[in-house]
């Protein structure tokens, strides 16, 4: 530390010390959801209104199963950062702890329902 | 600081209305917000009934008769046009995150692109999934 001076160790980390790794993190989220959406909405949307045994056929094959997968993925993660960002903005102290701590659990959840239940389909 | 007013600011975007008057630059922002966080209710929708659909055919009945209910055509129809809407406002954010078409009338440009290209997004992926 002795050999850093007080400028070298503050450039580059703003007040917050943090963010850059977010806002990255929703730009390459926003880049994959941009191919990602229009697949899924065509192919989750032709399904959707289909018989039981019509939507296990659809999701038993690679294509559907994966858009619908990734795009859940990596919808879920882009979601719970933007939320993120929501809460952030407008609340303070411990509820904005709670909201973005609530928000994480209910986003990886359901990711995760949501693609055990397309590999249960699809394997 | 101790005389710094650290509480009690106005905020955006609830100084819209109050201090400026409405634009099509910070509507289309705030809508950019809004449709976003909105969308979670079709998400969670979409996630129960793929659970569904994997369960059973009498849980996918149940589930599949709320989504494709009056109020799940509702909120699909609604999340369609705000996925849309979000997508398009998403590609200007990763336009002006390069420092292009910043100037004003190249921004409520985008903005009026961005309504419109919705819509006509939005009425082709009703026609085509009808």
């Amino acid at each position: 530390m002795a050999f850093l001076t007080d400028r070298k160790r503050a450039t580059g980390w703003g007040a917050a010390k943090s963010g850059t790794e977010h806002f990255w993190a929703m730009k390459k989220s926003s880049v994959a959801l941009l191919i990602l959406i229009p697949f899924f909405v065509f192919t989750f949307g032709g399904i959707l209104g289909s018989s039981f045994e019509e939507v296990q056929a659809y999701y038993a094959r690679p294509f559907p199963a994966i858009v619908a997968a990734l795009t859940l993925i990596v919808g879920f993660k882009h979601f719970n950062d933007g939320f993120q960002v929501l809460v952030e903005d407008y609340v303070h102290g411990i509820w904005e702890k709670i909201l973005i701590l609530g928000m994480t659990c209910i986003s990886y959840g359901a990711a995760a329902v949501g693609v055990f239940a397309i590999a249960k389909m699809a394997l | 600081m101790p005389d710094v007013n650290r509480g009690n600011r106005p905020l955006s975007p609830f100084m819209i209305g109050q201090y400026y008057r409405p634009q099509l630059t910070s509507v289309t922002s705030i809508l950019t917000r809004i449709t976003g966080n909105a969308m979670i209710v079709a998400a969670l929708m979409i996630v129960w009934w793929l659970l569904a659909a994997s369960t059973g055919p009498e849980y996918f009945a149940y589930a599949n008769g709320f989504v494709t209910s009056w109020f799940g055509d509702l909120v699909m129809f609604l999340s369609v046009w705000a996925l849309w809407y979000h997508s398009l406002a998403g590609i200007r954010h990763l336009i002006w995150d390069n420092a292009m078409m910043l100037e004003i009338d190249k921004a409520e440009m985008l903005g009026w692109m961005v309504v419109i290209g919705s819509g006509v997004l939005t009425v082709f992926s009703v026609v085509v999934l009808w």
